[in-house]
């Protein structure tokens, strides 16, 4: 009596004749309730969502470099891609179990829309490479780049758990490090070699202090474990390793004192492995280099 | 339309054909009585290589990215002679697999078991030889710890070693008995497998470490 | 299992007594009871994880309370970082590795493909056997001098390699997670080998690769992907080992001085480590996924009595982030040193990715297009997965552009992210499975009430979790830190922290009413039929449990696709796979509708 009769002229057709002979099955395990529940939920996940990114409720700290102001510009065009990419997601999903829920229909039988299919994925991959386009030179330009020349070098040592900054000093050149000499009670927490003429000139601080507006280079080290350096206002972050050194670039833009932070698990005092960047005018850069330099 | 059109109108719509046989031409080599085919032996075991070969692939890029990173400690070393004649051993072993495999097929199981006798012998020698390298190797002075080519070298053989000890284990298991669940055929070719896997890894191996 | 060849249909008499019940529940090779046994030391495990997690959001709270059940009254920082690592270890390893492969996959795989067993039964049970031994080890590191280890479950060298002197719970204790961690590998290869011969070989007539649910393409891509990647944690392992207790220096540099102490090493990368770890590690992260993408679109055609919008694809699609998978660990090392060309590499590579995972997520929404849906407890389950995906997913997208990682590396941002996919999507993805097969796998069905109830609670308190979790790693809190005291700007935090504990201790609360659920419908839940959803698929063709041999001798033969739902002119809203597709004659005027 019944066929099994599948074409493509029948897919989306349910013959009148036949609505009567199929169970009419409802869903009554649960209340209707359902699918509008669920649709609240996720409209309130979406507008409680952007209201808070909108409003700037818990914005990451004003940047102070131009690296930082390219970032964050690759940041919020990511941002509204994915924003709107997440906004009708979820209500799409919020509208589609309310608009098909069971409510005695027959469901349309499509196995698929190559189109439409093909038509998203183009879609989708123009957007994410378009977005890893476009933020590529955000990353280029702070990480490709030489070092330029004439900018400060500064060494940046860490160690379980501190962090140890040197100048070159008057000489400009860095004297020789041995890991056999380090000795942090006797105050030599970097091993230099007394006999290399290099390294008296050394100044060797806790704190990291750098003019505004100057290229700074920073060699990035560490003596024991893997940490990291990481400054939220310069959107840069960085992994000190052990047997490397690592230079990275920056040029504060502006004046103040700003947290540096160690993001890579290297013990048990990890949370309290921070530091501070001081970046300060030139003329009190020069007054802090002569400060720094009487033992 | 006659019912023999509307089957056939289901079965092309519904996508695929419902043969039978083959690895994916048409599903369902399983049998009506749901027992596992012969030849999923032969696919496990070649699925086991695949995970051996990234095992060791593993290694072999970190003695690349080892050997490229330090520039100071790495020391390419000359290798125990030995080596040559244990790979020549293995290379043998997989020649008289492969014979004894043949007698087989022919129907002559006194061969068979003869030369398989010999393969499994081949394989203790080259395991003998491996030991006997490691000897010569710590006589120089080179232990697991003296530098990161030493390391390597025995971080490669011991691992290969240990699979080879596996395959000698299996050579003696058939050589003594019989296989309970699968044809004599399937078996020895399984363990033919492995063991022509083990001797091809070890080539790739042995050159790796002959580079320095 | 005996060790003659049986005709088939002979009976297989069953040992009896007390040798009987541990040959039939304990040392079984029967998948049912092997995947129940992985089952529970998922469920388990995941209990456990779930509590040291509530350790660590009570301990960033309160980080001075008074705990009287410890040495000292208070905790350490290194009993934070403990559990953290085993937090981490526990859920990747024990649960999200094991409970939707090992678990759902050993169970369902063989009823779904209409044979008989896994092609390697004792193989698959010293899977089990090894797995558990693997998680006993990874337990006992917390009863050792020491500790368990403070390395997370990333355990980078040389944090983890110089031992004891790096810090508590680096001697022992990180020796027995390398332990654990091989064995584990061990024992997942040999279910890799598996399920991947399984499929392949053990198909029952009429069983093609495009008739396979997409539960089972999940699964065997998953396999292909354990089977690649652990071989490569174990190679891995086995060297981080030998710098522990062997004095090599694979990665471990020269000229290291712990605490002031030289230590003697050659020059070992720590970079090495990494690289072979996350070559391991991404690949994880999608056998953690998708075979809740397998079980999402299996349970979205049952309850919206459609097929899965565009099966091909999805199909396709599941190979290629699989594939994918493979190509992108270096996302995970944009700031660790590693040369900045190759970042940019794996940025596109990782965007690439994005891809069939979005496709999937549209393919699903497809699905429930047009639909009829019904909204049990699995339904929802389900519908909660896309959603978390999305969240998830997209989250993604800022963290795969190293411009904008190198702000949220090691920020709360990357713990909500991975959180959202692994820690919400992939257990949505079980509770789904869970609730799906229930009636199944026990013969009786779970409360539908208190299934929903558990849903709702779920999917507000894990979003009350970690959505405000992004925005702490925005503003710069960074993960792993004990607590708020050490950089000035953290304690601004508090509050979001603050909010995110009291969530986690709710929704953890709520958890209780699965727990409640899941044992009373064990013993008084309602008898099931053997097709209480109306699906389409085989494990639904045998009886509620299935039998021992799956079919009772009745091995199925296949004959359609596997989502052959509200297909027009059918009498039933669904076709069972293994019904032959037998017309019947039918009148002219009937026909008259026909195109």
């Amino acid at each position: 009596m019944s066929s099994l009769h599948v074409g493509p002229s029948a897919a989306n057709r349910t013959p009148k004749i036949r609505r009567s002979e199929r169970p009419r099955t409802r869903n009554r395990a649960c209340g209707s309730a359902a699918p509008a529940f669920l649709a609240i939920l996720l409209i309130l996940l979406v507008a409680t969502t952007v209201f808070i990114f909108a409003a700037r409720l818990y914005p990451a700290p004003a940047p102070i470099s131009f690296d930082a102001v390219r970032i964050d510009r690759q940041y919020n065009l990511t941002l509204y891609a994915t924003g709107v990419a997440f906004v009708l997601a979820q209500l799409g999903l919020a509208y589609a179990g309310v608009r098909f829920r069971d409510r005695g229909q027959n469901a349309r039988f499509v196995r698929g829309n190559v189109a439409l299919e093909i038509f998203w994925t183009l879609l989708t991959l123009l957007v994410f490479l378009g977005l890893g386009m476009l933020g590529r030179k955000a990353w280029a330009d702070a990480r490709f780049t030489p070092s330029v020349s004439g900018a400060l070098q500064v060494e940046a040592t860490t160690y379980q758990f501190v962090y140890a900054f040197r100048y070159p000093g008057a000489d400009g050149k860095f004297g020789r490090l041995d890991p056999s000499l380090v000795n942090a009670p006797a105050g030599n927490p970097l091993g230099i070699d007394p006999n290399d003429p290099a390294g008296r000139d050394d100044i060797v601080v806790s704190e990291l202090t750098v003019p505004v507006n100057q290229p700074v280079e920073l060699l990035l080290r560490s003596e024991d474990v893997i940490h990291s350096f990481f400054v939220r206002e310069l959107r840069l972050q960085q992994d000190a390793v052990p047997g490397m050194v690592i230079p990275i670039a920056f040029s504060a833009s502006q004046v103040g004192q700003y947290e540096i932070v160690c993001t890579q698990l290297c013990g048990l005092g990890h949370y309290k492995m921070h530091s501070l960047l001081h970046v300060v005018s030139q003329a009190e850069f020069e007054t802090f280099l002569h400060q720094a330099v009487a033992p | 339309m006659p019912a023999s059109a509307i089957a056939e109108a289901i079965n092309r719509s519904v996508g695929g054909n419902s043969g039978s046989g083959g690895y994916f031409d048409g599903g369902g080599a399983g049998s009506p009585d749901g027992r596992a085919p012969e030849r999923v032996y032969i696919t496990g075991m070649l699925i086991a290589l695949g995970a051996i070969l990234m095992f060791f692939s593993a290694f072999v890029s970190a003695w690349v990215v080892r050997r490229g990173f330090s520039t100071t400690d790495w020391q390419p070393m000359t290798l125990p002679p030995i080596l040559w004649l244990n790979t020549l051993v293995l290379a043998a072993s997989a020649v008289t697999l492969w014979y004894s495999r043949r007698c087989w097929r022919r129907g002559n199981e006194a061969d068979h078991r003869y030369w398989w006798g010999l393969t499994t012998i081949l394989g203790v020698a080259f395991l003998v030889g491996q030991l006997l390298a490691w000897r010569q190797m710590c006589a120089r002075g080179f232990l697991l710890s003296t530098n990161p080519s030493a390391s390597f070298f025995y971080v490669f053989t011991a691992a290969h070693a240990l699979h080879v000890l596996g395959g000698v284990a299996a050579l003696v298991a058939l050589a003594v008995g019989r296989p309970r669940r699968l044809s004599r055929a399937t078996a020895t070719g399984v363990a033919a497998l492995y063991w022509d896997f083990l001797g091809a890894l070890w080539l790739v191996l042995f050159a790796v470490l002959l580079r320095g | 299992m005996s060790s003659e060849r049986q005709p088939a249909g002979a009976v297989v008499h069953a040992p009896s007594g007390a040798e009987g019940l541990l040959r039939r529940y304990v040392f079984s090779t029967d998948h049912k009871i092997i995947g129940l046994q992985y089952f529970f030391l998922a469920l388990a495990a995941a209990t456990i994880g779930m509590i040291l997690s509530l350790g660590m959001r009570f301990h960033l709270v309160w980080p001075a309370a008074d705990l009287p059940f410890l040495a000292g009254r208070l905790m350490t920082p290194e009993q934070y970082l403990a559990l953290v690592t085993m937090h981490g270890t526990i859920m990747v390893f024990f649960v999200l590795t094991t409970a939707p492969q090992s678990a759902f996959g050993n169970y369902f795989l063989p009823l779904q493909i209409g044979t008989r067993d896994m092609a390697f039964p004792r193989l698959n049970m010293l899977s089990f056997w090894l797995t558990l031994v693997a998680f006993l080890v990874t337990m006992s590191a917390f009863l050792v001098p020491g500790g368990a280890p403070i390395s997370g479950w990333t355990a980078y060298p040389p944090l983890s390699g110089i031992g004891e002197i790096a810090g508590p719970g680096e001697g022992v204790g990180q020796s027995l997670w390398i332990v654990s961690i091989l064995i584990f590998c061990v024992g997942s290869l040999l279910g890799s080998i598996n399920f991947i011969s399984t499929t392949i070989d053990l198909r029952a007539p009429g069983m093609t690769l495009t008739r396979l649910p997409l539960t089972v393409w999940a699964w065997f891509v998953t396999a292909i992907l354990s089977l690649l990647a652990f071989a490569v944690l174990l190679a891995a392992g086995v060297l981080l080992a030998l710098d522990r207790w062997a004095g090599t220096s694979f990665f471990l540099p020269a000229g290291l001085v712990v605490s002031g102490e030289l230590e003697v090493h050659g020059g070992g990368s720590p970079l090495l480590w990494q690289h072979l770890f996350w070559f391991f590690g991404h690949p994880e992260v999608y056998i953690a996924i998708l075979p809740g993408m397998g079980i999402v679109s299996h349970i979205l055609a049952n309850f919206s009595r459609k097929p899965v919008f565009g099966y091909r694809t999805m199909a396709f699609a599941l190979c290629a982030i699989g594939f994918l998978g493979f190509l992108v660990w270096g996302h995970h090392m944009f700031v660790s040193g590693m040369n900045p060309y190759s970042s940019l590499t794996f940025s596109v590579l990782t965007l690439s990715i994005g891809v069939p995972s979005a496709v999937k997520t549209f393919n699903w929404l497809g699905t429930l297009w047009g639909g009829k849906i019904q909204f049990q407890t699995p339904m929802l389950f389900a519908l909660g997965f896309i959603s978390f995906f999305v969240t998830g997913g997209l989250s993604g997208v800022f963290l795969a552009q190293p411009a904008l990682d190198t702000t949220l590396h090691a920020t709360y941002y990357v713990v909500a992210h991975f959180h959202i996919v692994m820690g919400v999507a992939a257990i949505f993805g079980i509770f789904a499975a869970t609730y799906y097969w229930f009636p199944k796998m026990f013969g009786r069905k779970m409360s539908e009430p208190l299934g929903q109830l558990h849903f709702w609670l779920t999917f507000v308190g894990v979003y009350a979790i970690f959505m405000p979790m992004h925005f702490v790693g925005i503003v710069g809190g960074i993960r792993r830190y004990a607590d708020s005291t050490g950089a000035n700007y953290l304690v601004a935090l508090q509050p979001l922290h603050g909010f995110m504990t009291v969530a986690a201790f709710l929704t953890a609360a709520g958890q209780l009413i699965f727990f409640y659920n899941f044992g009373r419908s064990l013993r008084k839940g309602e008898p099931a039929s053997a097709n209480p959803w109306k699906a389409t698929s085989l494990e639904w063709a045998t009886t509620s449990p299935p039998p021992p041999d799956n079919f009772a001798g009745c091995f199925p033969v296949v004959y359609r696709a596997p989502y052959e739902y509200s297909v027009p002119a059918a009498r039933l809203d669904f076709l069972p796979q293994h019904l032959p597709s037998v017309p019947d004659a039918v009148s002219q005027q009937e026909q008259g509708h026909a195109g």
